[in-house]
Parts: C-alpha cells; structure tokens; sequence
C-alpha cells in the first residue's frame, strides 16, 4: 500500500488514518511489530517528528503500544481493532451521504438507488427495459 | 535546545535594507523551511549564519557562537552558486572535503553516488546543471554536521531525483541536528517540514508548524504562500 498525503490537512491526522486503514484491513496483523519512526517516515515521504506524532495518537488509541526498548507494536485486541472498524465506516457514510444530499437526493432515494446498485448490473439492465 | 538565533539581526547593502530586525530561535532536532518570494532575503539570511557576511546590526549566533571557525565545524552549507572548481573531479571534491571537515563520511558521499548513478571520475564542467547540484547536496549531506545550511537545494534536479534527495535530507540528519531549507519550490519539500519561516521584504512575518498551518487555514503551506504572496 502505498502513503498518499493529500494537499489541505494536516500530515499527522492523514498518517493516522493511513495507519488505521492498515491495520483494519491486515496489512499490519495485531501484534506485528512496527518499523522504526525514520523508516515508517523515509517510507512515507515525510518528517519523521510528524510520523511520531501519528503513532503517538495511535497509541493513545489503543491500536499500537509501545514496548519499552523493543519498539511499537499493533495491539493484539481485535475489539479495539473492530471499533476502529466500525467507525472508519461509518466516517465513509457521513461522507457519501454529504455528496448525495449535494447533488440532491434524500434519504429515502439515496437507500433506494443503494439496494438498485447492490442488485448489480441486472438491475440497470432491467431500468433501461 | 536551540541551535540558532537571531537577535534583532539586520543587514543593509548601501542603503538597501536586507533584512530588518529579524528575531527567531531555531531548535535542534528539526527540519525547518525558509520560505519567502525572490529577493525577499533567505540567502542574506542564511549566509549571516555561515559567516559569509557580517551583521550591519544585532547579532546571530551558533549553538551560543558568532559565526566564525568553530561554528563552520558544525554547519554544513549549500551555497546557492557552486564555489567548486569545474575542471576538478567528484573523486578530487570528495578528498578535498575528507581533508576540510573531520565529519565528512567518505563511504556515504560514494554510496551516494552510486545510487543516483555519478561516475565518480567525471569532471564538474561535463555534467549538466542539476546532475552538479546533486553532486554538491551530497557532499554537503555527507557531513554529520549539527546544523545544515540548504540554499534552494532542488532547484535543478528532476522530481525523481528530488524525491531521492529528500529523503536524503531525512535520513541523514542526526536527531539533534536541525536542517534550514530556503526555497520557494514548497509544494515539493512541505512533506518533509517540521516548522516553515515565512519571510518578506526582509521580514519574517510568520513563524509556524506545517500541520498548525493545515489546521488553522484548511490550506497547505503552498497553497497559504500563494495567498500571501500573492502578485
């Protein structure tokens, strides 16, 4: 996977999501040990002051803990990774539903083209009969 | 901890003000950005503190010293023009710099090298602009220095060859040195910021980390200075 930093946020906040998303989709497996600061942020592109940052939060998150002279870890509780979980998805809802109502669709509607779309490609085959 | 600092620092040519009353601290362990549009004072700035010039008021100081030969023992610059001459070789720079600096590191200067792929042999006058410009942030990289001096380190060099030396910059800094980097190219080197300078006129008129800029403005660094700068 590759680190992507977009223009406008701040580093650290997308650093953090980036890690989240890696552990939530096993990239990184509970209790893997985690590379260095300076090579987590050579391999990301950024200041390694600022990866030190987002693994700070990540530790204050539960998902990763540091182990004295060892180094950090991702934490071996999958409830924690499963909250963490939920609530990216739940930030992906907030967002398409942002866009929806932009372009100006309701609740109802938007459910309605949700389950159409689920139903695949038959489903707009049958709408253009 | 700080590793530099100015006080009241001003410099004048004839009646051309420079730089006027700047005052800033900056810490050890940090990669910082001068940042300002041309002629607004970066290289001024940056060669009071290598000693290159001197101060027509207040003063700036090294690790508590005036510029002078001890701090050059602990500065590594990149100047802005070479000062090498071109009729020399790489392999003739490197024994000159070995010669010069007790903590210049003669196998990562060649190691180096060979990742960007120069022909230690070739002569400076044989390469192209931004190949010489790789040639001189290496060596300059290759010093464990407390203090480095990059005036517009990636001016000439192709984006790859910049992400390569980025991460140069990253990796080769102690964690208590501090790296200066003049330059407007910001959208290019904003990842690799602790903390930019923004300077103006020769004034600094903000002092500020990346993120707190992202968070405060919603805008990037580059995308701040295009405002404020805006012509």
């Amino acid at each position: 996977m590759k680190w992507y930093i977009d223009s406008d946020r701040p580093i650290y906040k997308q650093l953090v999501e980036q890690i989240e998303l890696r552990i939530v989709s096993g990239i990184y497996s509970p209790g893997d040990k985690l590379a260095s600061v300076r090579d987590l942020a050579s391999d990301a592109g950024v200041n390694p002051n600022t990866m030190q940052k987002a693994l700070a939060e990540l530790e204050r998150e539960n998902l990763v803990f540091a182990q004295r002279t060892s180094g950090r870890y991702i934490t071996e509780d999958k409830k924690v990774i499963e909250e963490v979980k939920k609530a990216l998805a739940l930030t992906e809802i907030d967002r398409f539903f942002d866009r929806m109502k932009q372009l100006g669709f309701g609740k109802e509607e938007i459910l309605t083209l949700i389950e159409k779309a689920e139903e695949g490609e038959d489903g707009n085959d049958n709408t253009q009969r | 901890m700080t590793i530099l600092s100015a006080k009241n620092l001003t410099k004048n040519f004839g009646k051309k003000v420079a730089l006027s009353d700047v005052n800033v601290e900056i810490p050890r362990g940090r990669i910082i950005g001068l940042l300002g549009p041309n002629g607004s004072g970066k290289s001024t700035f940056i060669k009071l503190a290598t000693g290159l010039l001197v101060p027509t008021g207040g003063e700036i100081t090294i690790d508590g010293l005036a510029p002078g030969i001890e701090t050059k023992a602990k500065v590594s610059y990149l100047s802005e023009r070479t000062y090498l001459n071109g009729w020399m070789r790489v392999e003739d720079i490197i024994a000159f710099f070995e010669d010069f600096y007790q903590d210049f590191n003669r196998i990562k200067a060649e190691n180096m090298l060979l990742d960007l792929n120069i022909n230690p042999g070739d002569r400076l006058k044989t390469m192209s602009k931004g190949t010489k410009e790789k040639v001189q942030l290496i060596l300059v990289m290759s010093r464990q220095a407390e203090l480095y001096l990059l005036d517009e380190p990636i001016g000439g060099v192709d984006p790859a060859a910049r992400d390569y030396i980025l991460n140069t910059i990253i990796n080769n800094y102690k964690e208590n040195a501090s790296v200066v980097i003049s330059t407007h190219l910001i959208a290019d080197i904003e990842q690799v910021l602790d903390d930019i300078i923004f300077i103006s006129k020769g004034e600094i008129t903000l002092t500020s980390t990346v993120d707190e800029i992202r968070e405060k403005y919603n805008k990037s660094v580059d995308g701040l200075f295009r405002e404020v700068f805006k012509c």
